[in-house]
């Protein structure tokens, strides 16, 4: 990677530097690392009910950083991504009423979703903005429809996760064991989307998707693969809601199709963009602290049915209309706290010549 | 002969289905903007119906000028404030707003008018007067008189978008904001007209809607918003009459599906939907290709 652009003028003070960030971002990296180390070992000192809704959070971050990635950085606003997460579920459940375990049916619900994003981003491909939202949104819908039809898997009431003699999955399991290890699958599918978004935008595809993004035309009169960018994108996020959709699948032990309360309720997408923008939309810290805001309001109203969804709404309207950036970008724009750089950052002239250590560090690193 | 009667069915239905889609395309005509709250408003047209009737016991056809009346106002105020400040931070915020809008008012109204479904019962034979032809094909009179309605509507919008002052000033804005502005047009007070009629031709549609049929929380994103949007891409984006023509497009395909099999009827919409997104992506009535 050309990361750096050398200028043309070499006396010292003078030249154009170009990095990942203002500042070292080792540290942050290490300290990600300690916190899924800490996350990982949370089982063994906490107990059931808290591993429940963590798994809660986890999907739901699971979902952000997709849609995240989605709308904030390939410009696909989706109102359908439920339609892979009601997928994922399913290729859970059926596969595991051929009796293959479900544990095993996270992998085959992120490929399946995968491979079901092709032709359905072949349907949509062409439409863009809100167009194409309502589109997926459809095609959600289509889909719901569809499966509400197969009655070997449940029709339009569900099933439970079964065993191909009938009997649940997980019966003699002890549930503390099975609360653990539904949480360190829903871990293990987090870490892994987050750390996908975050290496897709770094490498290629995501100089890629920042040239669409300030101009497609551009981009594309340069020789930019649009299409295949997008595409790309669309998959990858179809992978990830399917997965999150298999790990829910296992936490309630079963899959309930419809739009109100089911997998395929547009909910699951008004959670993930709502957690977006609060957090901080075209950002990789933003689906963090957004999913974090959303758990904390989640928690605190859930005595009151619907309630945290309307307030949910309404602090994500008015972050859209006066902090577009969400409360990350916000605090990033102040202090310039980025943990997790996918772009870059280009020093004016002689800026920095006051921190000869940072220099000499990043000298070395071109 | 019941396929006739589908036909039939499907025809009037899809009277329906532009009175909702041409606010739809009205909307993002003007103004560029994919109102996703589009279903839920018909939804509320419905309740506030609902809510007049039962407050003041007045006949249900007197309340529809109220109901049309207030939610134009709402649509007037709404564009002034909340969607105006999202179009001019551009469209993903417009997206995000609408949505949001879309999922608060559907947690609201499950919130105060839980999830049970309400009909507008009018109780007169206004609602269920039907006429037969032959011996198997029956028509409900109040599924002509909607269509009747959408037609006065469409052709009301055409002579007021071209005969009009205020029409000439929304096609000004519409084609060319800026110049428009410079002849002293307030783009924003006519955005302000532009949602108060779009709203006022939902409200028309929830309460029609809620006529027919039941309404609850979750229509309008279930059902109105899906096939209003399908009946506007079916008939070409923008295109006024193209609402008639994609609304009887996809009532048709729906009545014919739901002939082969009951349960087929949303998906017999849905998949001539995805055909003529795959086919014609301009719509069936676009005559110039979008860029």
């Amino acid at each position: 990677m050309t990361a750096m652009a050398e200028g043309t003028v070499r006396s010292p003070g003078n030249e154009l530097r170009v990095t990942r960030s203002r500042r070292n971002v080792a540290w942050s990296g290490l300290g990600a690392l300690v916190v899924v180390v800490v996350l990982f070992l949370f089982p063994y000192y906490i107990g059931p009910g808290t591993t429940g809704i963590m798994v809660q959070a986890l999907i739901v971050l699971t979902l952000a950083s997709m849609w995240n990635l989605l709308a904030g950085y390939a410009g696909l606003v989706s109102v359908g991504q439920q339609a892979f997460f009601g997928l994922g579920a399913y290729f859970v459940l059926i596969p595991g009423m051929h009796g293959v375990t479900p544990w095993l049916g996270i992998i085959i619900a992120t490929v399946g979703a995968a491979v079901c994003a092709l032709p359905l981003w072949w349907l949509v491909s062409r439409l863009r903005t809100g167009y194409f939202a309502i589109a997926t949104w459809v095609l959600a819908s289509t889909i719901m429809l569809l499966i509400e039809q197969i009655q070997s898997v449940g029709g339009g009431t569900g099933a439970p996760l079964t065993k191909p003699g009938g009997t649940t999955w997980f019966t003699g399991t002890d549930s503390a064991v099975l609360a653990a290890d539904t949480y360190w699958a829903a871990l293990t599918v987090a870490v892994i989307s987050m750390a996908a978004v975050y290496f897709l935008l770094r490498s290629r595809v995501g100089l890629v998707l920042t040239a669409i993004r300030d101009d497609e035309r551009a981009a594309r009169s340069s020789g930019v693969r649009v299409g295949r960018a997008r595409l790309l994108v669309f998959v990858v996020a179809g992978a990830g809601c399917g997965a999150a959709g298999g790990v829910l699948a296992i936490q309630q032990l079963g899959v309930q199709p419809g739009t109100s309360g089911g997998v395929f309720s547009v909910q699951w997408t008004a959670e993930m963009a709502f957690a977006v923008i609060i957090g901080g939309i075209g950002t990789i810290e933003g689906p963090i602290i957004g999913t974090a805001v959303y758990m904390v309001l989640q928690q605190t109203l859930q005595s009151y049915n619907a309630w945290y969804l309307i307030v949910l709404g309404i602090v994500a309207i008015a972050i859209a209309l006066f902090a577009r950036r969400g409360l990350w970008g916000t605090l990033d724009e102040k202090l310039n706290v980025r943990l997790f750089p996918v772009g870059y950052y280009l020093w004016a002239p002689g800026e920095g010549r006051r921190r000869p250590r940072l220099r000499r560090k990043e000298a070395h690193a071109g | 002969m019941a396929w006739v009667n589908a036909v039939i069915q499907g025809i009037l239905t899809g009277g329906l289905y532009a009175l909702f889609a041409c606010g739809l395309s009205l909307l993002f005509g003007v103004m560029k903007v994919v109102n996703l709250a589009h279903g839920d408003l018909a939804t509320v047209a419905g309740y506030v119906g609902v809510g007049i009737v039962a407050a003041t016991r007045m006949p249900f056809l007197w309340s529809v000028p109220l109901v049309v009346l207030a939610m134009a106002v709402l649509g007037y105020v709404l564009q002034r404030t909340v969607i105006q400040a999202a179009i001019s931070r551009g469209e993903l915020t417009t997206l995000i707003v609408t949505f949001g809008l879309s999922i608060v008012i559907e947690n609201g109204l499950l919130q105060f008018f839980t999830s049970n479904t309400r009909g507008l019962g009018v109780g007169d034979s206004f609602e269920t007067a039907s006429f037969s032809i032959g011996s198997q094909i029956t028509i409900a009179w109040l599924n002509v008189y909607i269509f009747i309605l959408a037609v006065v509507v469409l052709l009301a919008l055409q002579y007021f978008l071209s005969g009009s002052k205020y029409g000439r000033l929304i096609r000004a804005v519409a084609d060319d904001r800026e110049a428009a502005q410079l002849s002293g047009a307030d783009y924003r007070h006519v955005f302000g007209i532009a949602a108060a009629i779009a709203f006022g031709t939902v409200a028309l549609a929830g309460l029609s809607y809620g006529l027919t049929t039941t309404i609850d929380p979750t229509t309008g994103t279930d059902t109105i918003l899906l096939f209003a949007f399908a009946a506007v891409v079916i008939g070409g984006l923008g295109s006024l009459w193209g609402t008639l023509v994609g609304g009887i497009i996809l009532g048709v395909a729906q009545q014919i599906g739901a002939q082969i099999n009951i349960s087929y009827e949303q998906l017999g919409g849905y998949v001539i939907f995805l055909l003529v997104l795959v086919a014609w992506p301009q719509g069936l009535t676009s005559r110039r290709a979008q860029s």
